[in-house]
């Protein structure tokens, strides 16, 4: 994990090195400044020496500009290096992410991939950010206040030790013991945001219901528990300080106690008491510091973990050493596929399917939700590779073929289809980025979606906003389809892509694609009966099998669930339109 | 590539970073003393005692530690330098004196313990309170501001913004507090010692604050641009990712790797320097400390070495602890200008939610329990305190002062009806219609053609520019939005669940509805069956939205919700979503279960709801074409007739 995490500092491991050293640097001038500060109190001023003062003042005043100078190189480099990391790591995981096959997909989910690319990144900077310039100059701080402290009175350094070794321990303790009130906070905070989030989301249920008054109840309750959790966990935090304090103004009396008496027995100086004085609280704040530094990392372990997954993820598919980059023709030929989506499942997805379809024809599928219709034209453009079996495309295996030959020329558009913000052309231009303006058109034209564009103000240069929110269901559909189009591909997959036009349009999109684009072997899935029933053939899936595969006429007479869809929306049960 | 870069100029506009360019507007927040003194308002509000109970403790614990500093010279000063030439020197008033700053000390712990405590209660509880008053407020107000507003950013507001706050209530406030209490008791003691030096340093703090206002300046213009960059590459992000099947589908991968390095090079310059300049500023301010030491020496070295005013060495030793003491809290003064000025404009943000105005509501007729009562041969409605089935509208009218009870029945009159989202543009216009009680409306056109708009009016949701909506007779205006809402169910075609368990969610419709009587409602929406083979039935508990259940699932727990408040007038959307034939049959009983009886508009999408309604009504462009029963329609031969048969004709032989 850690490992795979620090291959992504590449060229900014410069920095990564300069920043720490830069620390040490800061470090021991911070730890010589106040030597020189004692010098000045005991030989300077103590003894009316202004020669001295003036000499030692000049010391300190290049240790000062050193420790700035290092001060400097290390907010610089650091923050050159955490920054880099985090860019690297960002580059790297959508890179990889672009490799990804489906099924990779799948097994992260959309938003775990979002949130890996965007919060765990940036825990990673601030953590790196963070060990780089504290980690490195806490410890060094500590060890050399602690040696110093010994050098000038072992007696005196002693209890710094006892102090350090009490202030972890207890530290540890309270930390321990809050964490694990924090992380009860944490998942209560998110289920207040999921109410939150709900609520605005369900806002019209809740007006219509007059839940209103219900809601705040709810609400406040779960504001309140929040807040109970909030104070039981900082109940644990406070004590910290107080432990702290404690610690320190024992140390400072215990030293005044002992010091007083060293010095009047004439074993100590003054500047030295007041320098071990500055050590103490040298050596405490670092204390205070690394247990900083130990929390956000082991908060930031889970984040590392999480984008490791994604870098170490090896994509599930890939392209065969000596691909074929030519499809021949839109045949399509399934021998015995079996197919499942994790390969320990019990059961199969899809089941002996044999099918071998001409190029050119056009094929409706039906079958009823779960009938794995979507499963099996998703393995046509090879987004998954069969489990057993073969599946041939041009007469050629799919997985012979290199993957971005393959799938412009299996054009699918997908049930679950998305539009990009940009102009409808920006959109179009998707499927092939060099297309002019007028095969955009044409393409428009074919899927029936130049109506509504002519009425936009802005034509084809009408902006889509992200997710094309701002064009109904039936126009993203369109625009899918002439996107997918203009591939000019020899197999055009259709999957659930018109259920919300209304029966009009849809029946000329696919009177266009009979005449205008006949070569062209498609596959249609539906619902409704009148988007397949002028295909030439069509298969009805269930349960994962072909049920059966013939022209509309015999299914009619042959097949009983295609007999029942057909009836159940003809003869007054069927859609109106939108 | 040249393409791709267009795009992404137009799409997310990365933003520069700067280095430090002179005439850039400084990012700033409106009004930032108003804005701060509001969320200061919050506190006192309610934590008014134990926020200066904060205060005094603050006080107490720097007087306590300034104390102790100053111990370290009367250590020195009139213990150990007159013991030192003593060959039996008696330790006993060291012990004492110890004994007293232990004293000080304890009072010091004690006190800043106390701020600590006492500080949970006023961060929390101010938060507390602000969330819910955030959430009370979110509740009443119009459904405008949930269309016209991103979700995103009103989630943002009860995270990110509130969290900003926390931060600065919980910790800037007591830092500056007690920095400031520091500062002030430290410049104090200087005073005392020196005139001159004191002079000395405040003129080097002038250069520290100086120092460390041009660097946050420098930092927090480019943490602006980083917060911008960042926005860009999580926006491009997310709907990459949303949209990585299609990627795929279309070989897009290349490109959307050039156009994501550009957008995260961005965001690395910004980041790297916005960071890098609030990393400097804590070195700059420590050497600058260690300067004003050097010069404070050897200024008070001449000083004391010509005595000069009186000034000593042991007044200059003490001056220079005090000198050392003072870098500290003003290097904490500045680290906390960063968070302040980002607290106050998540305050901006949280202001301009409580700010906006809530649902206005005027109407004073209230819907009440009924019962006949005979009265001599006629029967009149009088109210009932306890559920008789039946209801009525009671209304007051104010100039005969008499009040008058109407039966709700669910005739619901459109007359004239204009309407749009804004005044500038109108989307329905002149809508007349009439639905009888129990008759069943069917709205019918193409998408945007108005259809959903006229829905979103009869409840209320939207209030109409002119025209008059009425219900039982009476002008919806006047009626009390909660009353009318609950006359009338609604089962919308995005069907929303709340977290809970089945039986909670359908109990939604009525909350004092028994066990019983959600299982009536369920088998009347057919919902019964599957409910029942759900691994804990009734009560299996949903989250994200029923997320375990399928789209069909939902629509029926939807209809149950909407059954058991038995609402005498009903608005419905049809499901165009693709659920299969089977289980859209079921959906479909379980609507015409729920229709029947009820005055319903349904906006329509299935031949049979369409065919067996009383009254349709085509839109188009927001305006009724036409209207009538199915047979008159398809006698007009009009746009209903070509939508009706348009698609058996014109399809391809």
């Amino acid at each position: 994990m850690i490992k795979t995490i620090a291959g992504q500092i590449k060229e900014f491991t410069l920095p990564s090195i300069l920043t720490p050293l830069c620390m040490i640097g800061e470090v021991i001038c911070e730890m010589i400044i106040p030597i020189l500060m004692g010098q000045i109190v005991d030989n300077g001023i103590q003894a009316g020496n202004m020669e001295f003062i003036m000499t030692t003042g000049a010391k300190m005043i290049v240790m000062a500009l050193l420790g700035l100078a290092f001060g400097i190189g290390g907010g610089y480099f650091g923050s050159k290096a955490s920054a880099g990391l985090a860019r690297n790591l960002r580059e790297a995981m959508f890179v990889r992410i672009q490799d990804f096959s489906f099924a990779n997909i799948d097994h992260f989910s959309t938003s775990g991939l979002v949130t890996r690319l965007t919060t765990d990144v940036t825990n990673i900077q601030n953590a790196y950010q963070m060990l780089l310039r504290m980690a490195m100059r806490s410890p060094i701080s500590l060890i050399t206040a602690m040696v110093m402290s010994f050098v000038i009175s072992p007696r005196i350094a002693s209890i710094y030790l006892a102090a350090v070794i009490f202030l972890s321990l207890v530290m540890a303790f309270i930390m321990s013991r809050a964490t694990r009130y924090f992380k009860q906070v944490f998942e209560r905070y998110d289920d207040l945001n999921e109410s939150v989030q709900e609520n605005v989301r369900a806002i019209r249920v809740v007006k219509a219901f007059v839940r209103e008054e219900y809601e705040k109840t709810k609400f406040t309750r779960a504001a309140k528990n929040i807040y109970d959790m909030f104070v039981k966990a900082e109940g644990n935090i406070v004590f910290i300080s107080p432990v702290m304090m404690g610690t320190v103004y024992t140390c400072i009396m215990l030293i005044s106690w002992i010091g007083a008496h060293m010095i009047v027995a004439g074993n100590l100086t003054t500047g030295s008491l007041m320098t071990l004085l500055t050590y103490c609280m040298n050596i405490l704040m670092s204390l205070m510091m690394l247990s900083m530094i130990f929390v956000m990392m082991t908060m930031s372990a889970a984040s590392a973990r999480r984008i490791s997954e994604v870098l170490n993820e090896v994509p599930s598919l890939q392209n065969p050493a000596e691909p074929v980059i030519e499809v021949k023709d839109g045949s399509i030929d399934f021998d015995d596929v079996d197919f499942s989506y994790r390969e320990d499942a019990r059961e199969m997805v899809l089941k002996d399917i044999n099918l071998h379809i001409k190029s050119g024809e056009s094929i409706g599928i039906i079958g009823g939700t779960g009938s794995a219709k979507s499963s099996l034209v998703n393995l046509i453009s090879r987004l998954y590779d069969v489990t057993q079996g073969s599946l041939r495309v041009g007469g050629v295996d799919v997985r012979d073929y290199d993957m971005e030959v393959l799938r412009d020329q299996v054009s699918v558009v997908l049930q679950k289809n998305v539009l990009f913000s940009g102009t409808i052309y920006d959109n179009l231009r998707w499927g092939n980025p060099d297309a002019t303006d007028e095969e955009c058109r044409e393409a428009c034209r074919m899927a029936c979606a130049d109506e509504f564009i002519d009425r936009m103000p802005d034509g084809y240069e009408t902006y889509i906003e992200q997710g094309g929110s701002n064009v109904s269901g039936g126009q993203k559909q369109r625009l899918c389809i002439a996107r997918a189009l203009l591939k000019k591909p020899k197999v055009l997959i259709l999957d659930d892509s018109t259920s919300a036009c209304d029966t009009a349009t849809d029946a000329r999109i696919h009177h266009a694609f009979d005449t205008m684009i006949p070569d062209t072997t498609k596959l249609i899935i539906a619902q409704r009966v009148a988007s397949v029933e002028h295909c030439d053939r069509i298969l009805v899936m269930e349960n994962g099998r072909v049920d059966a595969f013939d022209t509309p006429e015999n299914l009619l007479k042959t097949n009983a669930i295609y007999r029942e869809v057909y009836e159940s929306q003809t003869g007054g049960n069927g859609d109106f339109d939108h | 590539m040249a393409e791709t870069r267009k795009k992404t100029e137009r799409r997310y506009k990365s933003a520069k970073t700067t280095g430090g360019r002179r005439g850039q507007p400084r990012p700033r927040v409106q009004n930032p003393g108003l804005l701060f003194k509001r969320i200061m308002s919050y506190v006192f509000k309610y934590y008014k005692f134990h926020f200066i109970g904060v205060l005094v403790c603050i006080v107490a614990a720097v007087l306590a530690n300034v104390q102790g500093t100053m111990f370290t010279r009367t250590l020195i000063d009139a213990y150990i330098t007159p013991m030192m030439g003593q060959t039996n020197p008696d330790f006993s008033p060291l012990a004492a004196a110890i004994g007293r700053v232990a004293i000080f000390y304890g009072i010091g712990i004690l006190a800043s313990f106390t701020q600590q405590k006492l500080m949970i209660y006023v961060g929390q509880g101010t938060l507390s309170h602000l969330r819910v008053e955030l959430f009370d407020h979110m509740e009443d107000l119009p459904i405008k501001y949930f269309d016209t507003h991103a979700h995103g950013d009103i989630m943002s507001i009860y995270t990110n913004d509130i969290d900003t706050l926390r931060q600065m209530i919980s910790q800037s406030i007591p830092q500056l507090f007690n920095s400031v209490i520091t500062v002030v008791s430290i410049f104090s003691m200087m005073l005392v010692l020196s005139v001159p030096l004191t002079l000395v340093t405040i003129v080097m703090i002038a250069v520290m604050l100086f120092c460390t206002m041009k660097v946050t300046g420098l930092s927090g213009r480019n943490f602006i641009a980083q917060q911008k960059n960042l926005g860009s590459v999580n926006g491009f992000i997310e709907e990459m990712m949303t949209g990585q099947k299609v990627v795929k589908v279309f070989n897009h991968e290349k490109a959307n790797i050039e156009e994501f390095k550009e957008l995260n090079d961005a965001l690395f310059e910004s980041a790297f320097k916005a960071n890098a300049f609030s990393n400097i500023i804590g070195p700059i301010n420590a050497q600058l400390s260690n300067l004003n030491y050097v010069i404070c020496a050897i200024v008070g070295g001449a000083l004391a070495l010509n005595t000069f005013a009186g000034f000593t060495v042991g007044a200059l030793a003490s001056f220079l602890t005090f000198n050392k003491n003072i870098g500290m809290p003003i290097n904490q003064v500045s680290m906390q200008f960063n968070s302040i000025i980002m607290a106050l404009a998540g305050g901006e943000r949280i202001f301009r939610l409580l700010d906006e105005k809530p649902e206005v509501d005027e109407g004073y007729v209230t819907l009440v329990n009924a019962k006949f009562v005979e009265d001599e041969g006629e029967g009149h409605l009088e109210e009932s305190d306890e559920y008789t089935g039946w209801w009525a509208w009671k209304h007051y009218h104010k100039a005969t002062d008499t009040t008058d009870y109407r039966l709700l029945e669910g005739d619901v009159t459109l007359n004239g009806v204009d309407f749009g989202y804004t005044d500038e543009k109108m989307v329905l216009h002149d809508i007349w219609l009439h639905a009888e009680p129990g008759m069943k409306v069917a709205f019918v056109g193409s998408t945007g053609a108005g259809k959903t708009t006229i829905t979103n009016l009869i409840n209320r949701f939207y209030d109409i520019q002119d025209g008059k909506i009425r219900i039982d007779d009476i002008n919806v205006n006047k009626i009390k939005k909660k009353d009318l809402r609950q006359s009338l169910g609604m089962v919308l075609q995005d069907t929303h669940l709340f977290t809970g368990t089945v039986m909670e969610n359908i109990r939604y419709g009525k909350l004092e509805a028994t066990d019983e009587e959600v299982y009536a409602a369920a088998r009347l929406a057919n919902a019964d069956g599957f409910i029942r083979h759900l691994p804990q039935g009734y009560e299996t508990r949903l989250t994200g939205d029923g997320a375990n259940l399928s789209q069909g699932q939902r629509q029926l727990l939807a209809i149950a919700r909407a059954a058991i408040a038995n609402p005498p007038v009903l608005i419905l959307d049809e499901a165009t979503s693709s659920i299969d034939t089977r289980t859209e049959k079921i959906v479909q009983d379980g609507m015409d279960s729920l229709m029947a009886g009820r005055t319903t508009f349904v906006i329509a999408h299935r031949l049979s709801t369409v065919r067996n309604s009383d009254l349709i009504v085509v839109l188009e462009q927001g305006r009724i074409i036409e209207q009538g029963t199915h047979d008159e329609l398809i006698e007009k031969h009009g746009k209903y007739y070509q939508l009706y048969t348009g698609d058996r004709e014109e399809q391809p032989a």
